[in-house]
């Protein structure tokens, strides 16, 4: 006896469109969600956290971010820094470029202070007293934002 | 005159291979760069140096003082506001309740000009004078509404040891 074969020997082509679909979904999410600003954070700075800590609504207008590390380091510009001392040559430095290329008062500056939440409260004093003493004013303690109370109570 | 239609009427193929090759290659990059960070914030303070700021108007209500008292290991041992020492599980939460009702007996919040300073020890873990802002600062309510309590908020000079 003879079978014939029924199946159909053409070429099966799958429907591509739902993976595209779901792909293009996906590219999408991931372009919407991806922030490049984030650029002056930095790994070895754990921050504490607060849930009065918000974002600020507008950009600042003459930012300089130090980083202070729990072990006691201090980051500005890229340059790991051990003493307070060379922190302070490097902000005179950067003071005289402000007050020689902008017209911008060292009061309108904002200093961003990222300190880790293990580092020393005494450091972040002493950073803020440095920049007092070169005229700056505006500080900005940075902490992560929490949807906790991280006070305690409910 | 019959004119024949000599236009090739042939099936066009699109060629979907490269743009799914593509497609792909921008998924992995999106992935790879992909990192969950909560967002950050800021604590705004107003800080001139201590000649700046002799000069300018004194403020009519007093200086609250709050001190942070740290262990030797900058672990938090105390919390103080003028001469009420906090102890118990929740300091910060009590310093909070503190100025509250200082602030209240006051004119209500954000409508003063309560400065207050912050002495805290050397070595005192740096989450403890964030926890201390926090209470000082404001609150949220149970709507997530942030409520403004103390804006004028300083660090004491450090001491020359």
């Amino acid at each position: 006896m003879r079978f014939k074969p029924k199946g159909h020997t053409g070429i099966v082509e799958g429907d591509l469109t739902p993976m595209i679909d779901m792909t293009f979904q996906l590219i999408a999410f991931f372009m919407l969600v991806i922030n490049f600003s984030d650029v002056e954070q930095d790994q070895r700075v754990q921050l504490p956290v607060s849930e009065l800590a918000k974002p600020p609504t507008a950009p600042y207008e003459q930012p300089l971010t130090i980083h202070l590390t729990k072990t006691d380091r201090y980051i500005y510009g890229g340059k790991e820094m051990t003493e307070i001392s060379m922190l302070k040559s490097a902000l005179l430095r950067e003071t005289q470029i402000i007050k020689r290329y902008t017209s911008k008062s060292l009061a309108d500056v904002t200093v961003i202070i990222r300190a880790d939440q293990d580092a020393k409260t005494g450091q972040v004093q002493e950073i803020i007293q440095a920049c007092q003493e070169l005229e700056f004013e505006k500080f900005a303690l940075r902490g992560k934002q929490s949807e906790v109370r991280t006070i305690g109570g409910s | 005159m019959k004119i024949h239609n000599t236009e090739h009427r042939e099936h066009i193929v699109l060629q979907m291979t490269p743009m799914i090759d593509i497609v792909f290659q921008l998924l992995v990059f999106f992935v790879f760069t992909f990192r969950i960070v909560l967002p950050e914030g800021d604590f705004n303070i107003r800080m001139p140096s201590a000649s700046a700021s002799q000069s300018s108007q004194p403020s009519e209500t007093p200086l609250l003082k709050v001190r942070l008292r740290a262990t030797p290991g900058g672990e938090l041992a105390g919390v103080q506001l003028n001469d009420n020492q906090f102890s118990g599980e929740t300091p910060f939460l009590q310093l909070h309740e503190s100025i509250r009702s200082l602030i209240n007996d006051a004119g209500g919040p954000g409508s003063t000009d309560q400065e207050v300073e912050i002495e805290a020890d050397y070595n005192l873990k740096y989450r403890y004078a964030m926890n201390a802002i926090t209470a000082i600062t404001g609150e949220i309510d149970e709507n997530g509404e942030q409520h403004k309590l103390v804006e004028r908020v300083r660090f004491a000079p450090l001491e020359d040891e």
